[in-house]
């Protein structure tokens, strides 16, 4: 079998090239230019799929990306793509696609049996039918359904393509690329507007290629043709092809999808499957064209029922026949049209059904010229399960009459595409001259031409389309010529619309992809969902892939019909983005595995691997978290490294500290209003500590801020707060106290700084200083700041701070350094024993020291808490100054930092542990704090801990309880002061 | 939606971030008397359906504090001033 219905040399497709194709793993053929249904047509194969619900056999409806039916899985293996539509795959050379939904095969499919109970498969069934046992939804009732109802499957494997985002800008948008928008891009191109031109299809020309039209003398073809070429010719229009516009958002801002390489086996070396465009335009004109509207009947889903308009589509566009002897049924003038073209095309036209009374000149002539019979009636029966092979016609005086067809064209008029009018929350009006809704108020910028705005004609279409894009371009500052084509007559629709024949017998379908018919919308309506919002959650209409682009006003008439009311005043649906089915993989675009997020690595990270660290994320960043040694167990790692550093020197890369540069004759100024504690007074190389509330009064974050000269300071933040502190300094500087001279800058990236600790410290230091200079105890004591040179003239900075409660210092040199710094630190303290330290033997060290860190800072403590309320400055405004001495926030009673030491040494305070009185059982009612952190301190040989405990420093001494229900593990710990080593910090100061 | 900064041009939602009310001003903190005041500063924010006036930052560009005036029901934006502007 070959091509049976390709009608030889007509059409747009390549007839002199072939393309070989599989469907359901039968080799076909077709031609360049085809789409994957014109070429499944051209081969006699009508039967496509199986529906949703009731596994009834189904064809092709449509030409274009409403298809409800013609859905297939695409390419096989990773690359298999589930419920595409057959309508909109452009076909290339080894197409392998299937049909879905069916079992064992698409002609014989067992579970259509649903059919038959199709009396109890009604609106609400699934609601009604699995309520109960409850517990059976889930387990039983949800896979059953989802295994016997659906679509296709996806291929469940990695995505092997790639996706990219782009951004562009324009003047003017225009969307589609029928008689309307041609017309619109040309009238706004041509006048040097700036144009961006999409179109889904792959072809430029809309129903222009579907039509034998005649436009000033040319083809409708061939006039899209030359339209095509000059917007081509023009150097700022820019067309995306097999591009969908489908969202509109706030701003001018619109979504588009293109489809990069889904016409192609797979993607080209470096090029995306697909692009997301991000299109921001002064102006728009939406050209969407319209929908054909199907005519409701009994068995009206039976292969071999078509739209009209796709059956000129197939004719004039593809060069093939949709069937060879047709019916057209249908309530506008377009079925003369269908039936010239059928017959032109060398098809027998059988009858043409007419729902109307009235019976036209012109219909009398396209009767006398195609032979068909010209019956007033309806279609009342259509036989044949796999494809049409007659219908029943009943005419107006109630005779019946059978005729033999294998085509049954179908029309009820057209709708506009309304899809990108209401994006932003635009509501559709009923206009009753057209029988449709039309859009309402529209987006800024945006204007609508053509069918989309019910300017159904050809030459309306061209001509509201021109006026739409002058219009546009004039707005954009242009200026356009006068219109050359006369604004036609307003349009008519049918004189009175035709939704459904209602006596017809069989199962008729309003909404074909989710299996919705007429009964199911009357059950709904008689049940009072009488909203169509509601009509749709209830029984589907308009759910899934195709979002009832071809059924939801037939829906509406149908519930207007069921609820006694006019159509206009049922309204429809919201319409959101997207306008069809869009991948998340293209939303994602390159945003997944590694580049899900970006990593920050630290100076130090390629000699940290080296080493072979182990790493932890904290926010961004990857710090490392231990050096372990070949076998050695992480808590030996951890003693290790803190034993080291308390005996020896250890080094660790804090580069990852927010730092922030403060300069400006009133830095010191607003570091005291930034700050709780006062700065401006702080001497010139020195450093303080300081502490950040919030404006409600609880702390933000905490570090060290150097000064390196009257109007210089250098912020140390912690490395979760980096951003959130600096845009924070930014909104007091710029928004609070703009009448400050003061300046931040972030430089977190510019410094690369380590800690070099332990009491051989200085050794080490001093061997990276140039000579000539000075870091004794007496030159530079700790608290110290300056500016040095290390290494032969390398710019560096270095503090006498100490988070590990040992003699140490911080340098910080250019980032560009660090790397060069970490080597040279290692190599000057081997001779002292030195070794790195990672986070966790960082922390275990500022646990046994007291110092507070995030755990402590967690949003719910007060200066008070943390120990530090008598920091808080009396004299100045500071951010948390008035909130934060309301007495709730200062009552001794409060939760606050102490240190806990278990009374057996080996048992373990586990953070997140509530404390109780040690004699009180562990409830609510005897919850006196947590514990925030916890360690095992090496140096003391027991597991100790901070926490938050109410009272806590008057209770120094007391043994409480530790309660961890979640883990089921108590223990009893002594309350004891923080600073669990070195109190008086003797060890700091040598 | 798009902002235009007074100094980068129009730019892109996802350049800036979103604080909040910009009607809200900050008392004075040594004013001990200005307890109510602190306490609307602190934790009351309008919240209109309609023009409102916000406090956004350029945080992907230039780091300008800015005061957008915003329809809340349509994202329309009438104007944006620098925040430091007449404080």
């Amino acid at each position: 079998m070959s091509q049976i219905n390709r009608l030889t040399g007509k059409g747009l497709v390549d007839h002199s090239k072939t393309v070989s194709f599989h469907f359901d793993g039968q080799p076909l053929e077709g031609h360049p230019g085809d789409t994957l249904a014109s070429a499944l047509l051209a081969n006699g194969i009508r039967l496509v799929g199986r529906s949703f619900k009731y596994h009834r056999p189904r064809g092709i409806l449509t030409a274009g990306s409403e298809e409800p039916n013609a859905l297939v899985e695409l390419r096989t293996g990773a690359r298999r793509e589930p419920n595409t539509r057959a309508t909109t795959i452009e076909l290339y050379d080894g197409l392998d696609a299937a049909s879905q939904n069916r079992w064992p095969s698409l002609k014989f499919d067992l579970l259509s049996i649903n059919q038959l109970a199709s009396p109890i498969f009604g609106a609400g069934f699934y609601y009604k039918t699995f309520m109960w046992p409850a517990s059976f939804w889930e387990k039983l009732y949800e896979p059953m359904i989802r295994r016997a109802a659906g679509l296709g499957y996806p291929s469940k494997q990695t995505d092997p393509d790639h996706y990219e985002k782009a951004n562009a800008f324009c003047d003017v948008l225009v969307v589609g690329a029928g008689a309307a928008g041609l017309s619109a891009a040309l009238a706004a191109a041509r006048v040097g507007a700036r144009v961006i031109l999409c179109d889904e299809d792959f072809a430029l020309g809309g129903r222009l290629l579907a039509e034998r039209d005649e436009i000033d003398g040319q083809s409708s073809q061939d006039w899209a043709k030359a339209a095509a070429a000059e917007l081509e010719s023009l150097p700022d229009c820019r067309i995306l092809r097999r591009t969908t516009v489908f969202g509109v958002y706030d701003g001018g801002v619109y979504a588009a999808i293109e489809r990069v390489s889904d016409h192609l086996p797979e993607p080209p070396a470096h090029a995306p499957r697909q692009r997301l465009w991000r299109i921001v335009a002064k102006q728009s004109v939406v050209c969407a064209g319209g929908f054909e509207r199907p005519i409701v009947f009994g068995d009206n889903d039976r292969p071999g029922v078509m739209l009209a308009s796709a059956v000129r589509t197939y004719l004039n566009r593809f060069g093939v026949t949709p069937g060879r002897d047709a019916v057209i049924f249908a309530d506008n003038h377009e079925a003369l049209t269908t039936a010239t073209d059928l017959s032109d095309a060398g098809a027998t036209v059988r009858a043409i059904v007419d729902p109307q009374p009235q019976r036209s000149t012109a219909a009398e002539e396209v009767v006398a010229e195609t032979g068909a019979l010209y019956i007033n009636g309806i279609i009342d029966a259509v036989s044949g399960a796999h494809g049409i092979k007659s219908v029943r016609i009943k005419d107006a005086q109630g005779a019946s009459k059978t005729v033999d067809c294998d085509l049954l064209a179908v029309s009820g008029g057209w709708n506009p595409v309304l899809n990108l009018t209401t994006h932003l929350g635009g509501k559709p009006k009923w206009d009753n001259a057209l029988s449709c809704l039309v859009p309402g108020d529209l987006p800024p910028g945006m204007r609508v031409a053509g069918a989309a705005a019910g300017q159904f004609s050809l030459q309306a279409c061209l001509a509201s389309g021109e006026a739409a894009g002058a219009d546009s371009a004039k707005d954009c500052g242009f200026s356009p010529s006068a219109c050359s084509r006369p604004a036609p007559a307003r349009d008519v629709g049918p004189v009175v619309p035709v939704w459904f024949a209602p006596s017809s017998r069989g199962k008729a379908f309003v909404d074909f992809q989710n299996d919705v018919s007429v009964s199911d919308i009357k059950l709904a309506a008689r049940e009072g969902f009488r909203v169509p919002d509601h009509l749709k959650r209830y029984t589907t209409l308009g759910m899934a892939t195709d979002q009832g682009k071809t059924s939801n006003l037939n829906g509406a008439a149908l519930l207007a019909e069921a609820t006694g009311r006019h159509l206009g005043a049922v309204g429809s649906t919201t319409f959101r983005p997207p306008y069809t089915p869009v991948a998340i993989g293209a939303l994602a675009g390159h945003h997944r595995g590694k580049d899900f997020r970006p990593t920050r690595l630290a100076p130090s990270h390629a000699w940290a691997v080296e080493q072979g660290a182990v790493f932890v994320e904290a926010g961004a960043w990857m710090r490392a978290l231990m050096f372990p040694k070949p076998g050695e167990a992480a808590q030996d790692t951890v003693d290790r490294e803190v034993a080291n550093t308390r005996n020896n020197v250890g080094v660790c890369d804090v580069s990852t500290l927010g730092k922030i540069d403060v300069q400006g004759s009133d830095a010191g100024a607003f570091l005291d209003r930034v700050y709780i504690n006062g700065f401006s007074k702080l001497a010139v190389g020195k450093a303080r500590y300081g502490l950040m509330l919030r404006e409600d009064g609880f702390a933000m974050d905490d570090g060290t801020t150097a000064r390196f000269a009257d109007d210089h300071f250098y912020m140390t933040t912690t490395t979760a707060n980096a951003v959130k502190v600096s845009q924070h300094l930014e909104f007091c500087q710029q928004v609070l106290w703009p009448e400050l001279d003061v300046q931040t800058v972030s430089q977190t990236e510019q410094w690369a700084q380590f800690a070099v600790a332990g009491p051989k410290s200085r050794k080490v230091i001093e061997a990276l200083l140039d000579s000539g200079q000075d870091i004794s105890n007496e030159a530079f004591p700790y608290m110290a700041c300056g500016s040095f040179t290390v290494c032969g003239g390398t710019p560096a900075r270095i503090f006498r701070l100490s988070f590990s409660g040992e003699l140490a210092y911080e340098i910080g040199v250019p980032a560009r350094f660090g790397d060069g710094l970490i080597r040279a630190i290692m190599k000057a303290g081997a001779e002292h024993g030195i070794g790195p330290y990672g986070t966790e033997a960082l922390g275990v060290m500022r646990i046994e020291k007291g110092h507070a860190a995030g755990p402590e800072l967690n949003g719910q403590t007060t200066a008070h808490d943390l120990g530090l309320g008598k920091m808080m400055s009396k004299k100045k405004d500071f951010i948390g100054r008035f909130m934060g001495q309301r007495e709730a926030l200062n009552e001794a009673a409060r939760a606050t930092m102490v240190g806990l030491k278990p009374l057996d040494p080996k048992m373990r305070i586990n953070a997140g542990a509530h404390l109780a009185p040690k004699d009180a059982s562990a409830d609510a009612e005897n919850d006196q704090g947590y514990v925030t952190s916890q360690a095992y301190s090496p140096e003391l040989k027991s597991f100790i801990g901070l926490a938050m405990l109410s009272e806590g420093p008057a209770r120094y001494g007391e043994v409480i309880k530790v309660c961890d229900p979640l883990r089921d593990y108590e223990t009893l710990a002594e309350v004891c002061s923080p600073h669990f080593i070195d109190p008086e910090g003797e060890r700091l100061r040598v | 939606m798009r902002i235009t900064c007074p100094y980068c041009g129009p730019r892109n939602l996802e350049e800036f971030t979103y604080r909040g009310d910009a009607t809200v001003k900050r008392p004075d903190s040594l004013d001990e008397s200005a307890t109510e005041a602190w306490v609307d500063y602190v934790y009351l924010r309008k919240n209109p359906a309609g023009l409102h006036k916000e406090f956004w930052q350029h945080t992907a560009g230039c780091h300008a504090w800015l005061e957008v005036t915003r329809d809340t029901t349509t994202h329309e934006i009438v104007a944006v001033e620098l925040a430091s502007k007449g404080r």
